[in-house]
């Protein structure tokens, strides 16, 4: 009871902070729809095999990206709680360091999952129209993958010190990460090496797994695996960060 | 059930080469105000870490309210509470939503948390700066939101690390007034550390000098100046030889020195002490012409204790000139 109010607690005030801060949001919405706009109306010129319509397949990957974006960025929250002192606040508190890791990662993983959803409702604007159904369906995916890309930018956080390491980190991170996801071009026409490396990068079955649920098409895994390992790695990550924040204390 | 809040047994830190904390043992009773007094890096922030908990000893032993620093940490948390020396607040939310988050990350329930709340916020009085964001409130302000929070959660222990450092000095009078307060109210043990003499003066029953991680000496703060001499009392008047047998008739434990126009007295109180020489001399038909009264320095009592003066520590000092400038800028 403590425990879940204590996280609950943590993730309200990450909530509370995104959401007061206008400007990051917009900043943050600003990435995808320059994608979906720009990018996926200028890539029309040609055409590739297999696809209908460019920006119809880009939408799950530029929702991934989204995630992925925000989630790695909110990792930044770490080392200003750290620069700030809140930090200190938490560790003395007696509550578990899992606790504590779990009101960061759902505060900034409803966030990013947030965001995504604030994409998904674009849709209509590049002439999609998205069964409700399907729509409902990708939410829970939206956010366990939000979940577990959030903890990489914490796991980043809790091991840097400075505002800009994580920023340079963070451009380390983000652009390989979705770019490798198939996020912009089919994995199955990819050459080989490329493919290989793509599915090092958990990005990868999140974006496969919306294309199959949103869209029902271009998926190139069967979907269950992409769930499977979706969930496997935000559980992963989940432990990962706990285990660290209990490794370095302040 | 032990007598003591605190009790440490032989307490060592070594960072590396360096003892920061060296077989300090100390017995702090309930509901006594103690102060650690010791210029920066003496080891009284990092006593206080360990004490909290923060710090993993090297060696030796502390119980904290009868719970073991080492093997019951969850234990002596729910036991402290501790104001950091540093700013450790959330200065994007509002004061009230950072004592909501104590309340629950230390587990006070709802109902109680809400009037406890509105408890805390009236004794620092900030009730009606409570919904506003933290990063309105000036730098005094934040330090009572702080207090307020140290104390949200019922602890039998309060620390408080240089609780007034960086702080001008109504604020800090400001400050102290809040912390006698809660003293009186809550009557809580409360350990802080200071390096300003006044403020352990001001606030504790017992002080202990820290030096080298050292305790070199633990008293009340009279007797410790007591045996430095205490106050230095100056006047200047006409005959002071004259004045000075007349203070002796009174209390021959003073020892007035005086030259032609000055009589020197160190007494232990200087403040209550001036109306003496104001009378002594009035019964002589005397004039006094004017009084000082020197307060001994944090030096003066370090210089006794430990045979030297407060070293010079220019990187430990700028280090507080830069986090006092951090909390300006914030």
């Amino acid at each position: 009871m403590s425990t879940a109010r204590s996280i609950y607690m943590l993730w309200l005030r990450e909530l509370k902070r995104e959401w007061r801060e206008k400007s990051r949001i917009i900043a943050s919405l600003t990435t995808p729809i320059l994608w979906l706009f720009i990018f996926g109306t200028g890539m029309r010129v040609g055409k590739i095999e297999g696809i209908a319509d460019y920006q119809v397949f880009i939408f799950p990957g530029v929702i991934g990206m989204t995630l992925l974006f925000s989630s790695i960025r909110s990792g930044i929250s770490v080392i200003w709680d750290k620069e700030f002192g809140f930090m200190k606040e938490i560790l003395v508190a007696p509550v578990s360091r899992t606790t504590i890791i779990l009101g960061k990662a759902m505060g900034g993983a409803t966030n990013a999952f947030l965001q995504g959803i604030i994409v998904l409702v674009l849709s209509p604007l590049i002439g999609l129209w998205l069964d409700p159904v399907r729509a409902v369906l990708a939410l829970p995916t939206m956010f366990v993958m939000a979940l577990g890309l959030e903890c990489i930018g914490l796991l980043i956080g809790i091991f840097l010190d400075s505002l800009e390491g994580f920023q340079m980190i963070m451009s380390f991170i983000n652009m390989p990460m979705f770019f490798l996801s198939g996020a912009i071009f089919p994995l199955n026409m990819a050459p080989k090496a490329l493919a290989v490396v793509s599915y090092i990068d958990p990005l990868t079955y999140g974006v496969d797994a919306l294309r199959i649920i949103l869209l029902g098409d271009y998926g190139v895994l069967p979907l269950w695996i992409d769930l499977v390992i979706v969930c496997a790695f935000a559980l992963l990550m989940v432990s990962l960060c706990s285990l660290a924040l209990r490794k370095r204390k302040q | 059930m032990s007598e003591f809040a605190i009790e440490t047994t032989n307490l060592t830190k070594r960072f590396g080469d360096v003892v920061a904390v060296n077989n300090l043992s100390l017995k702090i009773p309930y509901k006594e105000v103690f102060g650690l007094l010791g210029p920066n890096g003496a080891g009284k922030t990092t006593t206080l870490n360990m004490l909290c908990t923060i710090l993993k000893p090297s060696s030796g032993k502390a119980l904290v309210d009868g719970h073991d620093i080492d093997k019951e940490p969850d234990a002596v948390r729910k036991s402290i509470g501790i104001v950091f020396q540093d700013p450790s607040i959330d200065d994007r939310l509002t004061g009230r939503e950072n004592l909501e988050i104590h309340a629950a990350l230390y587990g006070v329930p709802l109902a109680e948390a809400k009037k406890r709340i509105e408890e805390v916020l009236s004794l620092v009085e900030l009730e009606d700066k409570a919904d506003k964001l933290m990063r309105t409130y000036s730098g005094g302000m934040r330090r009572r939101l702080e207090l307020a929070r140290g104390l949200l959660h019922y602890p039998k222990i309060l620390f408080l690390d240089e609780p007034t450092i960086g702080l001008d000095p109504q604020t800090r009078e400001h400050i102290w007034k809040y912390i006698k307060e809660l003293i009186h109210r809550e009557k809580i043990t409360v350990v802080l550390t200071t390096h300003y003499m006044e403020e352990a003066d001001e606030l504790c029953d017992r002080v202990g000098i820290i030096d080298y991680g050292r305790i070199v000496a633990v008293d009340t703060p009279e007797n410790l100046k007591r045996k430095i001499g205490g106050d230095v009392i100056t006047a200047e008047v006409s005959k002071p030889k004259e004045l000075a047998a007349e203070l002796r008739k009174h209390d021959p434990t003073v020892t007035p020195g005086f030259t032609e126009k000055i009589i020197r007295v160190t007494v232990p109180e200087g403040e209550k002490y001036i109306p003496h020489i104001i009378h002594a001399a009035d019964s002589l038909g005397m004039e006094v012409e004017s009084v000082s009264v020197k307060k001994p320095t944090l030096n003066d009592v370090f210089l006794s204790y430990t045979g030297h003066a407060i070293r010079e520590e220019t990187g430990k000092w700028m280090g507080t000139m830069s986090m006092v400038h951090r909390r300006r800028i914030k």
